[in-house]
């Protein structure tokens, strides 16, 4: 299994990543932490003629924050914003995402960039991002724009970045008041794809529901917004009936896929338990006052 | 076919080479430092028979270019043992609890186990589940290698063991 | 301790450390991958992507001309170059060969291989080579392949069938009118394999000027020299099969014969040294590794205490597109095909069947598996349906140990056996009626939970009775085993095995005997693979075979060399054997032990002092033992009656599980297993492999399938969907352990290679089953995945529920 010939460039700056991706006639794949890229090109999957090396990119490295949002640059590497002590505090829902990607090895090279561009339906980083509201910085030879994290995904494995742009870095507002998450998985095994994932973050106020993000992955194209559930639900204490409707309406309102994995009416059922199972974590954790 | 001149450490000493780009680094290693420990069971990623540390940290090799390497330090099987002749406590324990059979996913086992124990010197069995979590055995049902790794925590985290023993920092 | 026989054991079934362990955790194992040549060439594969199709066209320019590329081959020159691959069964108009001819038969079928520099050359050629199609009939499910309108998989043998017979044994039909109850059941176990981490792969090199193929490969396979030799219509001594080549895992399947042809043909044919090493995707596909892909139905008849009197079992297996070794797998059952239980008479239909699927290879149990797991699952029914405790129904229905040797209506013998005790020891190590506490506990939590039990044999030895019984044209009843031990001038001791080790810790078994009965330090014995052509016969080690088979030859060699030291010993001292003492190598005078000869004597006078050798003694001190299987040498009867393996351990699994009611999850929260093998001649050794058989269990009952779709394409055929269960899958796992020694070996032990494996599924699937009971559901099909049982669950849902 070994890759089709590429040539090899590894630039030092955005902006040299830009003027290579901007080059006509060039068939290139970005490579971050290559955890999911090299696999394909093991597989002959893809077969690009320049492989764009970004590791090398300092200005991609790290995080940061930025007036109330928590930043994190597209090459940080998914065991850095893992044990990142800012993300920790400020973004508890994307540090419990992190832990279930993949193994510890896999995380010592994936990125959170990467994960984000590779739009895997499953991909916990990107379920995370979707119910946190994220904002995804991109850059090309031509223009720098935002774009937002709802707009980002549009089927499996393609995002709305144009061929010629990098995505750079993501954004994530930090949310305030006594906030609780919750992220429920199911996959085969403790580390592989999950069959049906949610993340749930909320705010409650005197114990009234005030905010809620329910995101799900894994079951359709993309990763979803249970807007139907999160409207039920507000203002709501999350008693145990609402979360059995909040389970009916993941269940009913979703679209599924069927593999040799899971059949779609089985993604449902399992996305309709982890709907409810991960509102009542999120609940339960903001009862206990994480603040 | 592009051509790359790279330099990076190999356990401890400092090696050149001219690679292809396509070059994964665990075929670099294998083939063109003979450097054979280090095993390809899969080269997409899963099984973690090809587990080396860069810069300290287990990594999958079959899931890197030795292009990307250059510059970096990497420690392969070869190069765990404290001296030529020896075996480090971690192996001597493997050995020990019969943590293997065929051998063949042993190496990548030894340097997870390896990373584990500098960053966690008292596992618990949770732990060292979790840590070798990516690397598939199809001999040992997992059991002896448990056991192996936590007779090592406890070897090296007796107050008097030689210092060339205990874990580097 | 006399000059015989020794009383207990210095070595064996000591903790002792396996000698093996040393090279492999420093890296200096040496796996095929790691054995170069100079001017090595590598190949890489151009495969079907149909699952039956004319080959109409294969055009290769394109790919010779691209820069490193020596040679692309396909199946015209191979079939006329070649004898076609070996197959078990008697199939004279089924040819396989290893590049598909004319026709390919399944999806990932080698149709031709590409040489060149570099695998990566060679895989970037494989993509020019271009090959036309028309696609066949195909035909996926073994079922619809049974039906005489089936489009046939060979259209010479006209149907899809490759062997079946009905075997009756005993009064079945009576038995079965006799019995207040019946039962009747369908059992399936989907197609998987113990697929090893290492993928199977071979080096060939051709010498003109010495007329010697040297072979390297990854290989556990009886006869796999003079199999190869003759595909390559070479002499048996042309070809040099190097049996020191560590193999990473095999578990039954490491039988690359079709792989090592390719090899060996392009050696001779480019004359230089030629790599085939499979990728995980040509392993997966095309690699010619399934295991077993049966559909079990079953009758039971039984009392009203349950206690089963007869039993109809019909085995369909569906082998895929070609016939190797795989369909005997139906045969090898039938030497424990009652299990551990006294059921008086049976009938057995074994059918193989072909359809367009990758071909079967041997795995670990040969069969006994999949046929324990259909046994066990008749015995839960019956517990369930007479509403009987399942540990009292089985205390029942097994084998008593004042009952053997047990002979079983099919013909073998069990030599020894105390299931009952071994039963006692792992309910009373598992606490069993505190797993039902914990179970019922869990349920009044609202959770499925479940406690599981399995009973089942381990045939070992390896007598492989099922090819002439499966084939009467091949009347093979050899089955031997030889060692061959030196101690040298130095006074060092040297053991020679005859075949290849794949974890079995063979160097480590040898060593032990050899310093068991020499009374000398197992860690002085030396222990080497000889290569063909210095290799004394050896079957290599399936069947469980080598603990008792290589265990019991160089205890014979062994046995051979201490009977010429002490000999050596009593003339120089002046006196008769039988008044001499034996230990640690010295021989001494009984009466006055101070009067002895040091090994470092008694060597010398071997190896340089003719004038003190006994007369007519032969100089040196070499010893060879070559035995044929205990019980073995005759073949089947006309109603098949045979005695298959010669030992039978045995295994008594408890395991407790608890599955979500909605995900389909099931996770093993304890995993307990009694076992016993006679004596174990290293503990540890047999204790790994039993874990490790436990998890090819938990993978076989739980995760692992080659999934094909109606298009005959593999959906599984990487690490990414075929799933290998990890260290969080494989929970912790307690052995006990007893023995009941075997009457038959040289130290009462028995085999264990196939071990877990055995009863790890039937167990795996009774907790599940125990877990489903409440809510009146039941399973009996591997792998009991989450799609399955969630699919499974969800027909109790109550509409639009969902929780």
């Amino acid at each position: 299994m070994k890759p089709v010939d590429f040539d090899y460039e590894r630039p030092r700056s955005v902006a040299e990543v830009c003027r290579l991706l901007g080059q006509t006639g060039r068939e290139a794949r970005l490579l971050a932490g290559g955890q999911t890229l090299v696999p394909l090109l093991a597989m002959r999957l893809a077969r690009p003629a320049v492989i764009i090396d970004i590791n090398g990119v300092d200005e991609l490295q790290g995080t940061g924050t930025e007036n109330s949002s928590v930043l994190i640059h597209a090459c940080t590497r998914q065991s850095r914003a893992l044990a990142d002590p800012i993300v920790r505090a400020r973004l508890p829902l994307l540090a419990k995402a992190l832990s279930f990607v993949g193994h510890a090895q896999t995380r010592n090279r994936g990125t959170v960039g990467g994960s984000l561009a590779n739009a895997d339906p499953s991909a916990e980083i990107g379920l995370a991002a979707l119910a946190l509201d994220a904002e995804v910085e991109a850059r090309s030879a031509r223009a720098g724009r935002r774009i937002p994290i709802r707009d980002f995904f549009v089927s499996p494995m393609v995002t709305a970045l144009a061929p010629d742009e990098c995505l750079t870095s993501v954004r994530f507002p930090v949310a305030h008041g006594v906030i609780g998450t919750g992220f429920q998985e199911v996959s085969i095994r403790r580390s592989d794809f999950a069959l049906a994932a949610v993340a749930v973050q909320l705010v409650l106020e005197r114990g009234v529901c005030c905010r809620l993000a329910v995101s799900l992955g894994g079951a359709g194209a993309t990763p979803v917004r249970l807007t139907a559930v999160e409207q039920k639900l507000l203002d709501t204490k999350l008693g145990d009936a609402e979360l059995a409707e909040a389970g009916r309406l993941a269940h009913d309102g979703i679209d599924a896929v069927s593999d040799i994995h899971a059949s779609a009416a089985h993604r449902r059922r399992i996305a309709g338990a982890l709907t409810a199972r991960a509102i009542a974590e999120a609940r339960n954790e903001a009862l206990v006052g994480r603040a | 076919m592009s051509q790359h001149e790279i330099t990076l450490t190999v356990n401890g000493e400092t090696r050149a080479a001219r690679v292809p780009a396509r070059l994964t680094l665990v075929d670099f290693l294998r083939e063109m430092l003979n450097l054979t420990g280090t095993h390809t069971g899969c080269e997409h990623g899963v099984c973690g028979a090809c587990t080396v540390l860069l810069d300290g940290q287990p990594v999958r090799s079959c899931l890197m270019f030795a292009v990307q390497a250059a510059g970096c330090e990497v420690v392969t099987i070869e190069g765990l043992a404290p001296d030529a002749a020896g075996m480090s406590v971690l192996q001597d324990s493997f050995c020990e609890e019969h943590a293997l059979q065929c051998g063949f996913c042993t190496p990548g086992m030894l340097l997870a186990a390896h990373a584990l124990l500098q960053r966690n010197p008292a596992p618990t069995e949770e732990d060292i589940r979790e840590a070798i979590g990516g690397n598939l055995c199809r001999c040992t049902g997992y059991k002896q290698i448990v056991d192996a790794i936590a007779l090592a925590a406890r070897r090296l985290s007796v107050a008097n063991a030689p210092a060339a023993d205990r874990p580097q920092p | 301790m006399t000059a015989d026989a020794p009383t207990g054991f210095r070595y064996i079934g000591r903790r002792r450390r396996p000698k093996e362990d040393r090279r492999f955790v420093v890296g200096a194992g040496r796996y095929v991958a790691d054995v170069t040549l100079p001017g090595m060439l590598h190949v890489a594969l151009v495969t079907s992507p149909h699952p039956a199709a004319r080959i109409s066209r294969i055009d290769a320019t394109a790919a010779l001309k691209f820069p490193g590329v020596r040679a692309v081959v396909a199946g015209d020159e191979l079939a006329q170059a070649t004898e076609p691959v070996f197959t078990g069964l008697d199939l004279p108009k089924m040819k396989r060969y290893p590049l598909a001819h004319r026709v390919v038969r399944y999806v990932g079928e080698w149709v031709a291989v590409v040489v060149a520099d570099t695998r990566a050359v060679a895989e970037d050629a494989a993509e020019l080579v271009e090959i036309e199609y028309e696609p066949l009939p195909h035909v996926i499910d073994p079922e619809v392949a049974m039906r005489p309108d089936a489009p046939p998989v060979h259209a010479d043998h006209g149907d899809n069938i490759f062997y079946r017979r009905r075997f009756v044994w005993g009064p079945v039909d009576a038995d079965f009118a006799a019995a207040p109850h019946k039962m009747a059941y369908r059992a399936r176990w989907h197609r998987s394999a113990t697929v090893p981490i290492e993928t199977f792969g071979v080096v060939a090199r051709w010498s003109p000027a010495t007329q010697l193929l040297d072979v390297w490969a990854s290989i556990q396979m009886p006869k796999y020299p003079d199999n190869l030799a003759r595909a390559l219509r070479l002499p048996g001594s042309a070809v040099r099969v190097h049996f020191d080549v560590d193999v990473g895992g095999s578990y039954g399947v490491k039988r690359g014969l079709k792989h090592s042809i390719v090899a060996g043909y392009l050696a001779r044919k480019l004359g230089a040294p030629v790599r085939l090493l499979e990728d995980r995707l040509d392993n997966m596909r095309g690699g010619d590794a399934h295991g077993p892909d049966r559909i079990f139905d079953v009758e039971m008849a039984f009392g009203d205490d349950g206690v089963v009197r007869a039993m109809k079992m019909r085995a369909i297996d569906d082998v895929g597109a070609y016939a190797g070794r795989a369909p005997l797998q139906l045969g090898k059952p039938i030497g424990a095909i009652v299990g551990p239980y006294r059921i008086k008479s049976v009938a057995y239909e074994p059918i193989s069947v072909s359809t367009n699927k990758t071909p079967e290879e041997a795995v670990r149990g040969f069969g006994q598996a999949p046929t324990n797991f259909a046994i066990e699952t008749g015995i839960d029914l019956i517990a369930q349906q007479l509403g009987l405790d399942r540990v009292e129904l089985r205390r029942r229905n097994l084998i008593r140990k004042d009952e053997f040797p047990y002979t079983i209506p099919s013909g073998s013998s069990y030599d020894s056996g105390d299931y009952h005790a071994v039963l006692d020891k792992v309910l009373a190590a598992a606490d069993w009626a505190g797993l039902l506490r914990r179970r019922d506990a869990a349920r009044a939590a609202g959770q499925l939970a479940g406690v599981g039990l399995s009973c089942c044999l381990e045939p070992s030895g390896g007598n492989a009775a099922f090819e002439p019984l499966l084939n009467p044209k091949n009347e093979t009843t050899t089955w031997m085993e030889a060692c061959q031990i030196k101690i040298d001038l130095t006074g060092a001791i040297v053991a020679v095995m005859n075949t290849s080790s794949s974890g079995q810790g063979h160097e480590t078994l040898v060593s032990t005997v050899v310093g068991e009965i020499l009374g000398r330090d197992p860690d002085t014995v030396r222990v080497v693979h000889a290569d063909s052509l210095g290799a004394l016969p050896s079957n290599s080690p399936v069947g469980s075979r080598m603990a008792i088979m290589l265990g019991g030859a160089a205890a014979g060699a062994a046995r051979k060399l201490r009977a010429q030291l002490i000999a050596i010993g009593a003339h120089n001292l002046g006196v008769a054997p039988e008044n001499c003492l034996y230990a640690d190598g010295a021989v001494a005078l009984a009466a006055d032990p101070a009067k002895n000869a040091s090994w470092a004597q008694l060597v010398e006078i071997a190896h340089r002092k003719y004038h003190l050798l006994p007369p007519g003694m032969e100089p040196g001190l070499q010893a060879t033992h070559v035995w044929e299987v205990p019980t073995g040498g005759a073949l089947p009867a006309a109603d098949g009656r045979v005695q298959m393996y010669p030992c039978y351990a045995f295994e008594a699994h408890v395991v407790y599980a608890e599955v979500d009611r909605v995900t389909g999850q099931t996770a093993l929260r304890a995993y307990f297993v009694g076992h016993d093998c006679g004596v174990m001649i290293n503990p540890d050794i047999v204790h790994g492999m039993t874990y490790g058989g436990i998890a090819h269990g938990i993978g076989a009952a739980l995760y692992e399938r080659f999934h094909y779709d109606e298009n005959g394409q593999l959906l599984s055929g990487s690490f990414m969907d075929y799933l290998i269960p990890s260290s969080h899958e494989v929970p912790n796992l307690t052995i006990v352990d007893h023995c009941t020694p075997s009457p038959l070996t040289t130290f009462g032990q028995k085999g264990s290679g196939e071990a877990g494996y055995l009863g790890a599924p039937a167990a795996i699937a009774s907790a599940v089953n125990d877990a489903l009971a409440p809510l009146g559901l039941h399973t009996a099909t591997l792998p009991m995945t989450i799609a399955a049982l969630g699919d499974l669950l969800a027909t109790k849902d109550r509409a639009g529920a969902a929780s």
